[in-house]
């Protein structure tokens, strides 16, 4: 079910540490370097938000905007 | 010259840290925490006249400051020395600036993705039980030398494509570059030295054979003009590979062990909930965090507040930063758990470690399968645990017992 949360991975912040991809492999991915972007149009299914919430706290840039609709 | 001629007098005890740190005092080898934990009480911003005049960031808040601000902090001496020698053996993209930092750094990147590792991941489980296999009916072991320093060495051999067994001239060279090189220049540029001729017959027999593995990627890849690498280029992110990819995660690897043979709860809490490895992982990083790195003040700027002047070098504390309270609740103790964790252990900004992945890989790896095989140890009490100096920090002799205590 679409819940209420939209990430979206800062691509200027992003440096590739990969915690967003550990934490929440269904909502983030890499690309050829390794660098994050979010899965889709970056929508969170309802069941995933803890995840979506997870990652954004744990990344060390800062890169990730979590916001709600 | 004799031997000694580039050996600096030994450093004079510290009295006074707040206004005359030293990163190499036994000290704070042994036990930065407390120190560390005196200097943010001081100041975001520390300095001591030595090392020719040297900051240090004492918060999270100061040392990310430092990391993103690549105007005023050159990365071009990456290491805090008694010297300054001209700069003369590079290792991009460690020790490089922008605008040169990004395309040497692209280059390196797709060999180190976390999907890469997972191709690489069979062979460390393999190279961790052949080392426990040679210790474990012993009952015990000095973990650092049987173990810990092992698991990066073979790992990184065999991602470049270079004889496993090699791997005593590597650690030898890096003792040489990270542990002596801060007071012995001639130990350094002899570690440069025979580390670059090393790479460079492995260079010399790829372009009559190419292979598959690093070397051969390096060898092969071009710039964005379409021109192959310098031979220089290659050989300086070789060395820097070896230098960065092996006593780091030997000291991540070697603290974690030492965490858990010390604390039972926490030993005993990852034999029964493995899922707990990742975020454990990341909370022994954040703990024990092995690097520090450096920079040059280029101009003169504040850093939170405090005026930091050009010709000073920077000694940019990731470990430190990691036990700042005001970044971390209970900053000073391992929560095992522990679910928000924005460490900095592999750095903050354009520099962020290139094996970040690859470390992580073998970290869990080593602890997983020592987990599996010996799910109880403890410190030997007739052995004595040492810290390497300077740079990176972990335990070089680890003693430990197998089996319950009795």
């Amino acid at each position: 079910m679409a819940g209420k949360l939209k990430i979206r991975v800062d691509q200027d912040k992003c440096q590739g540490h990969a915690r967003c991809k550990s934490l929440a492999p269904e909502l983030f991915d890499l690309d050829e370097f390794g660098n994050a972007h979010e899965v889709g149009d970056g929508s969170v299914p309802e069941h995933l938000e803890d995840k979506a919430w997870l990652a954004q706290s744990n990344c060390p840039e800062i890169a990730i905007d979590v916001t709600e609709e | 010259m004799s031997d000694s001629a580039s050996i600096m007098p030994e450093h004079p005890p510290v009295t006074d840290w707040v206004n005359d740190f030293d990163h190499t005092d036994p000290t704070w080898t042994e036990n930065p925490f407390p120190i560390w934990e005196q200097l943010r009480a001081a100041s975001p911003v520390v300095h001591t006249e030595r090392f020719l005049g040297c900051y240090m960031p004492t918060t999270y808040q100061a040392v990310k400051e430092i990391a993103y601000d690549t105007e005023h902090f050159s990365s071009r001496r990456v290491i805090v020395r008694d010297i300054r020698p001209e700069i003369t053996a590079r290792a991009p993209p460690i020790t490089s600036d922008p605008p040169e930092h990004k395309p040497a750094k692209q280059l390196l990147l797709p060999p180190f993705t976390p999907d890469a590792m997972k191709k690489l991941e069979p062979r460390v489980r393999a190279i961790c039980n052949e080392l426990i296999d040679e210790f474990i009916a012993d009952g015990k072991c000095d973990a650092a030398a049987r173990y810990t320093k092992h698991v990066p060495v073979r790992a990184i051999a065999h991602m470049l494509g270079i004889p496993e067994k090699d791997g005593d001239h590597f650690i030898k060279w890096i003792h040489g570059i990270l542990e002596l090189g801060i007071k012995d220049d001639n130990a350094l540029m002899e570690a440069v030295r025979e580390m670059t001729g090393y790479f460079a017959a492995h260079l010399e027999q790829r372009k009559q054979n190419p292979t598959d593995d690093l070397i051969s990627t390096l060898m092969k890849a071009r710039d964005k003009d379409g021109n192959p690498l310098a031979d220089e280029h290659v050989l300086g992110s070789l060395r820097l590979l070896l230098i960065a990819g092996i006593d780091t995660t030997w000291s991540a690897i070697g603290s974690s062990l030492w965490h858990l043979a010390k604390t039972p709860d926490d030993r005993e809490r990852l034999v029964k909930e493995p899922e707990l490895m990742p975020l454990a992982v990341e909370e022994l990083l954040r703990a024990y965090s092995p690097v520090t790195m450096a920079r040059e003040v280029m101009k003169e700027t504040t850093v939170s507040g405090c005026p930091v002047k050009s010709g000073n070098m920077v000694l940019l504390s990731f470990p430190a930063a990691n036990r700042d309270p005001a970044m971390f609740t209970d900053a000073d103790k391992v929560v095992i758990d522990r679910k928000e964790n924005r460490h900095a252990a592999f750095g903050l900004g354009i520099h962020r470690c290139v094996g970040s992945n690859l470390a992580r890989m073998e970290m869990t790896v080593a602890i997983e399968e020592w987990l599996k095989r010996i799910p109880d140890f403890r410190l030997d009490p007739a052995g004595k645990v040492t810290w390497s100096e300077g740079t990176v920090r972990g335990p070089r002799q680890l003693p430990m017992l197998f089996g319950k205590a009795s």
